[in-house]
């Protein structure tokens, strides 16, 4: 496998909910270490994009790569080799609300790593302080603020150094300093260990601060109509519907 | 894991050395979470320093690999090394990005406020679950009292009922509650039979076995049983419905618009059951008087006719009435304690599960209980 195979290449695919095409044609890669960006309005099937890149979700048409390696595989251990590479947000933190903090980073560690006791408690308290959260090893979910939760479950989705990180819709619920705070580690995880980070969201800022490249999911036409990097995107839009979104404006560029 | 170089490298490996005052800490390798990594107390316990004289703690990594987390928590070991030791730590030697990755670790935390009180003595702890107990009683009242009025509403046309919901209710404990309620009643019937065979053939009274399945299935066993499948059922039912609304908010925005939350969730569902649980009761006498009937056929060889002349001669209609009004008040008792549980729930998952299980338990408790009181006032009146 070499670096230049991408990270997640994805062909033709084609999204249902039963009868009901979601989205189609979709073709696009992520190459390693890029910051991508899935962008689009409420209801264009950002969300499933995502569930189908992670796993979730099996495409109706066409094929997800991940790494080279078809990732909706039957093979328990293939998939469970993907599965320990990457680490996913999601949209509101979805910590198990029977374990501590603690508990919650610790438990992929203890599943896929032979490390000690000792050994997994300092990576908790690390990657705990990486979110802001020191000192919050012994709360349960339930006792922290909705902010708190969201970082708390980054803390689990960076337990493992995964290669590919997915965020569904980070910043909602968090308050701009927060918010800020989440893109400057978006920014350092990339820099520090070449993270491939997959990100849904529909937050302005944080898609010109962090995105290398965007896709554009377009609701009416169900495919993805724009890709490329955001300000190019934004000066150069190929359509209407990319420049409205990405300038925020109610109203079609004439 | 991309670090600085790559290449193949082997293991992750750390050791120490002493150059005049400074402390080196040698890294190399690849530092990954697959494999256990370094730890600086066992190079120190393996005791190749003298500390005498010892003041700066700095790295040489020169030989280090690709890195990760694992790399981070030996300098986070490190760093704690020399705040025991008074040394100081220089990380010049180490890669820039280790230096950025420990400093977002050290930025601005939230406050932990951890938990002020101290644990309660034993007479502390009693008398709040005393005084607990009776606030959970005001509160049933209270509740019961909503109820009440959300009932009297509907004649002063002030509640405007969800009947829909009534309906699903009502759907839910005719045709879906059947199959069990079948179930159930007929091995009540059977097993009352047997009793009554067993123990009433030693007197050479079995022909008085059709008397006990009729009196044990009309005043007690028929709406007892069914009252307890229907707490087990519908009553856990109601309070993981609520009890889920209740986490996501739904009740909340019946409140903030200023719509009860009683007269459009809990009164369409207490009314349901107030209506099914008579008829499910009078369905379950009919089944168990037939489970008795097949048993004294099979073991006394009495003839249904017979059966049902000895029945008929010894219970009355203010049996069969007891049975039912005693359904009525337990599908009332099911229905206030599923719908309060699942009202006053918590506000994460595990909550919703409380709520099921504390409405079950109530409701089971509470329906025995009145059973008692029912049959108490009923020996009183000579019913």
């Amino acid at each position: 496998m070499s670096d230049e195979t991408p990270a997640i290449e994805v062909r033709d695919l084609t999204m249902r909910y039963g009868d009901r095409i979601i989205m189609q044609d979709i073709n696009f890669t992520v190459a390693r270490g890029e910051v991508f960006v899935l962008m689009g309005g409420s209801g264009s099937g950002k969300s499933t994009l995502l569930k189908h890149l992670i796993g979730l979700k099996s495409p109706a048409q066409g094929s997800i790569l991940f790494e080279g390696e078809a990732f909706d595989v039957t093979d328990d251990a293939a998939r469970s080799r993907v599965l320990r590479r990457i680490g996913v947000l999601y949209q509101n933190g979805a910590l198990w609300s029977g374990l501590t903090l603690a508990e919650n980073v610790a438990l992929p560690l203890e599943e896929f790593t032979e490390l000690d006791a000792r050994t997994i408690a300092e990576i908790v308290s690390f990657k705990l302080a990486l979110v802001g959260l020191r000192g919050f090893e012994d709360f349960y979910p339930s006792a922290i603020s909705g902010g708190m939760r969201k970082r708390a479950a980054l803390a689990r989705a960076i337990a493992l150094d995964p290669d590919v990180l997915f965020f569904d819709e980070p910043s909602s619920g968090l308050d701009p300093i927060s918010a800020s705070r989440l893109d400057d580690l978006i920014l350092e995880l990339k820099a520090s260990f070449g993270t491939t980070i997959v990100i849904v969201t529909h937050d302005l800022d944080s898609i010109f601060r962090v995105a290398d490249r965007a896709l554009f999911l377009d609701i009416d036409t169900k495919t993805a109509t724009a890709l490329g990097p955001p300000a190019e995107l934004r000066d150069h839009p190929p359509n209407p519907q990319v420049h409205q979104f990405l300038t925020r404006s109610s109203e079609a560029a004439s | 894991m991309h670090g600085t170089e790559a290449g193949v490298m082997d293991a992750a490996h750390a050791a120490l050395r002493t150059e005049g005052d400074s402390l080196v800490v040698v890294i190399g390798g690849k530092w990954s979470l697959g494999q256990a990594p370094p730890r600086l107390d066992a190079l120190v316990a393996s005791g190749a320093i003298g500390e005498a004289g010892v003041r700066r703690l700095t790295f040489d990594a020169t030989g280090l690999g690709p890195w990760d987390s694992s790399l981070l928590i030996f300098l986070v070991q490190c760093q704690r090394y020399c705040d025991e030791h008074g040394l100081e730590c220089d990380r010049s030697g180490l890669p820039e990005r280790t230096e950025r990755l420990l400093a977002l670790a050290n930025a601005v935390h939230d406050n932990v406020q951890p938990d002020p009180r101290p644990r309660a003595s034993f007479v502390a702890r009693l008398g709040t679950a005393v005084l607990d107990g009776w606030r959970s009683v005001l509160t049933t009242i209270t509740f019961v009292g909503e109820v009440a009025l959300s009932f009297a509403g509907l004649f002063t046309r002030r509640n405007h009922m969800r009947w829909r919901q009534f309906w699903v209710v009502v759907q839910i404990n005719s045709s879906g509650a059947l199959p069990i309620v079948t179930l159930i009643a007929l091995l009540i019937g059977v097993i009352i039979a047997f009793l009554g065979v067993v123990v009433l053939k030693r007197f050479g009274a079995g022909y008085y076995v059709s008397y006990l399945v009729g009196f044990g299935m009309l005043r007690e066993m028929a709406a007892l049983m069914t009252g307890i499948i229907i707490a087990g059922r519908t009553g856990a039912a109601f309070a993981a419905e609520l009890g889920t609304m209740k986490v996501t908010e739904e009740i909340d925005a019946y409140t903030t618009l200023g719509v009860s939350p009683i007269d459009h969730l809990v009164l369409p569902r207490i009314l349901g059951l107030f209506l099914m649980m008579p008829l499910l009761t009078l369905y379950a006498d009919f089944v168990g008087i037939a489970g008795g009937m097949l048993v004294s056929r099979a073991l006394l060889e009495l003839s249904y006719t017979q059966f049902m002349n000895g029945l008929l001669a010894a219970v009355t209609i203010s049996d069969a009435l007891l049975g039912l009004l005693k359904g009525t008040i337990f599908g009332l008792i099911v229905g206030v304690a599923g719908c309060m549980k699942g009202l006053q729930g918590g506000s994460d998952a595990s909550a919703v599960g409380r709520a099921a299980t504390a409405a079950v338990v109530l409701g089971i408790t509470l329906i025995i209980a009145a059973n008692a009181v029912i049959d108490w006032l009923a020996a009183l009146v000579n019913v």
